[in-house]
């Protein structure tokens, strides 16, 4: 029992990054723009992350607020490289997959690049570390399930509901809904359909970003060229699997929280299993989940990847 | 419209992309304090200096145009492949376990044996996303990825466990390769001192393959014409979801074939890191190359020249080789956008009409002198 307890609350701050890019690339996709560039905005997010505190904190090292500086950074610089993905996909109407794997190789690149140069080899930071809420970690069981993570945690979690609002309830969500679905009718009621899917794609962006650098600061605490793996187009994967709902998608996200927590029970059981099946375990679950998920196409954004032109009758 | 405008018009989008990916990259060069022109310059005309770097650079144009020739065969067809890396990985796998089976195999038997493991090899790797689209309507985009990292650890796993060199097994240096394969299926290298070998010429005849099989045949017809319109293809007769599957194999065996011939051509023995990217860049030739043979043969020796050049400015001008990784995305997203300011008809004739007025313009200004 103990064990089975440790193994999944370790395993839930894995799934933490996951979790902040699909509910940003949710809000893309409902705003009816596909952005496959979310790994490159990770990866970017990633290395702006922790430059901050290794390159700023060096030395005379101020614990916590350079961390913060720079999940800032990253999801500043996300949301840039998501307007300029929006110049791409939205104002030159370029088709967006392909467009989006533009996007993932420049990002990817970009922080590789930067990271030999400003960094060079592996260096490891003291990035975020855990912070047991007082009290409420005490609690048998759900303590240290819920309420014994990194800062991050907390506040990804706290995105769920913050973003089933935002995108339920309040007058942007309705128009970011509106331009994904009918974007002709919401031109037509004087919506602004590409300003708003700037908005979103910025949104997103910056949410990549924030994704890459938790990567990055509190989970593996240091940067790598393989420090995203995939990640960003498992957040992709996940919010088809989540039907475009941010409750839905953190079922999925804890989906793969349960994965890592298997890794984890094998490993730390010393079960004599290949370690390169075990590392492929959350690559074939996202293939079982897209492959089971229903294709219901009427809950989802319906004018996905269709850019939008006034000048064009459709 | 003059057929000679619009090629002008063609070729001047082109130049204009490539202006202005260049700029972006400077943007990140500069970024890291490098000599923009010199980086540059040093991609561009350093590996062309000698023999052995134009050989260097023809040796990656080998398998950039197979696997671009098959990712076109794909993209025709409507489905995007990004997933060749892994089908590379898994064609190296199938060849490698061919060579060491039947080592004794003569070269005229094992060599295409050989090669046509890999392409079954790849082929199915590239069936999976193309079932998985065409029966259960799975995104290939996220399923070709998916598949990338799954081979990437088959691979690892296949060398360090059961093809695994035994000569590692003694001597314990722990590196992941498989031994040495039968010398019978080396593909010559025909310029003493250099490593540039026959499979210069297996790409070529595949890039005219594939133009027969794109455009003189009525499979080439059937997948060309899913790819442009999927609706239309349907209402006229076309099983779009066979050809669909039909195309990712194809696709895949290509990739798969890549693998083969860069084994067999240049390692002589599966090693890690025989992909590195070259999936990825298959992409970005193919859509230079405008998704056409004789245009992707020319966009593999450009961008052969890019990643061999990347290679030597760590060296000559400090500027990490990842740097062809940001150039290559740059030219994607340059490229697709340029591609739909093209199609924009209401810009070509307005271009065109100030065309005219400047050419009649100098037309008048020379009756005039006359």
């Amino acid at each position: 029992m103990n064990f089975v307890i440790n193994i999944l609350s370790l395993g839930i701050p894995f799934s933490v990054a996951l979790l902040i890019a699909s509910l940003g690339e949710m809000f893309n996709q409902r705003a009816g723009i596909f952005n496959l560039g979310c790994e490159g905005m990770m990866a970017m997010g990633a290395f702006l992350g922790m430059l901050v505190p290794y390159s700023i904190g060096q030395g005379a090292y101020v614990p916590g607020i350079y961390n913060y500086l720079g999940l800032l950074l990253a999801a500043g610089v996300g949301a840039l490289l998501g307007i300029f993905f929006a110049l791409v996909v939205v104002t030159f109407r370029a088709p967006q997959g392909i467009a989006g794997i533009g996007m993932q190789m420049f990002g990817v690149g970009t922080a590789g690049t930067l990271f030999r140069h400003f960094i060079g080899g592996t260096q490891s930071i003291p990035g975020i570390s855990v912070a047991p809420i007082p009290g409420l970690s005490q609690i048998p069981i759900l303590g240290p399930l819920f309420f014994n993570h990194n800062p991050m945690v907390y506040v990804a979690f706290f995105m769920v509901p913050l973003g089933w609002f935002v995108l339920f309830k309040t007058p942007w969500g309705l128009r970011v809904r509106a331009v994904g679905t009918q974007p002709r009718a919401a031109d037509s009621i004087g919506i602004q359909v590409n300003r708003v899917r700037y908005q979103a794609l910025a949104l997103g962006g910056a949410l990549a970003g924030l994704a890459g650098a938790y990567l990055s600061l509190c989970q593996a605490k240091m940067f790598s060229d393989e420090i995203i793996a995939g990640r960003g187009f498992i957040a992709v994967a996940l919010v088809y699997f989540g039907h475009w709902h941010p409750v839905k998608i953190m079922g999925g996200a804890l989906l793969f929280t349960l994965a890592q927590a298997l890794q984890l029970a094998i490993q730390g059981l010393g079960i004599d299993f290949p370690y390169e099946f075990l590392v492929m375990l959350p690559y074939v679950l996202v293939i079982i989940v897209l492959a089971i998920s229903k294709k219901t196409a009427l809950m989802g954004p319906t004018a996905l990847g269709k850019p939008f032109n006034r000048e064009m009758r459709t | 419209m003059t057929k000679r405008f619009k090629t002008g018009y063609r070729i001047g989008v082109i130049i204009l992309a490539i202006i202005t990916a260049m700029l972006l990259g400077a943007v990140i060069l500069w970024a890291i304090g490098a000599d923009v022109l010199k980086t540059y310059l040093v991609i561009l005309t350093e590996p062309l200096k000698n023999k052995i770097g134009v050989t260097e650079v023809l040796l990656r144009v080998v398998p950039l145009t197979i696997i671009a020739l098959g990712i076109t065969v794909a993209y025709r067809s409507g489905i995007i492949n990004i997933g060749a890396e892994g089908q590379m990985a898994i064609g190296i796998l199938a060849t490698t376990a061919i060579a060491l089976a039947f080592p004794n195999l003569p070269r005229g038997v094992l060599i295409p044996f050989a090669i046509l493991a890999g392409a079954v090899g790849g082929a199915i790797w590239g069936f999976i996303p193309g079932a998985l689209k065409a029966k259960l309507q799975v995104s290939e985009l996220l399923s070709t990825v998916m598949l990338n990292y799954i081979a990437a650890q088959l691979y690892t796993f296949f060398l360090r466990g059961p093809m695994l060199d035994p000569a590692e097994l003694t001597m314990g240096s722990g590196t992941p390769q498989s031994m040495r394969l039968s010398r019978n299926l080396d593909l010559t290298r025909f310029i003493k001192g250099t490593r540039i070998h026959s499979g210069i010429f297996i790409a070529i005849g595949l890039a005219v393959l594939i133009f027969f099989l794109l455009w003189k045949t009525s499979y080439g017809f059937k997948m060309r014409a899913a790819g442009a319109s999927e609706r239309a293809a349907r209402y006229g007769g076309i099983n779009v979801p066979k050809y669909l599957i039909i195309a990712m194999m194809i696709s895949g065996a290509f990739a798969g074939m890549a693998g083969a011939v860069e084994i067999a051509g240049v390692h002589r023995r599966a090693i890690e890191g025989v992909t590195s990217g070259y999936g990825f860049s298959g992409i970005v030739v193919a859509l230079f190359g405008g998704l056409h043979p004789a245009g992707i043969v020319p966009a593999a020796f450009f961008f052969g020249l890019l990643i061999y050049g990347a290679d030597m400015t760590q060296r000559l001008v400090g500027v990490p080789a990842n740097m062809v990784q940001v150039l290559q995305g740059v030219i994607i997203l340059v490229i697709v956008a340029t591609k739909m300011i093209l199609a924009n008809p209401y810009l070509m004739q307005r271009v065109e009409s100030r065309w005219h007025e400047i050419f009649s313009r100098k037309n008048r200004a020379q009756e005039a002198d006359a």
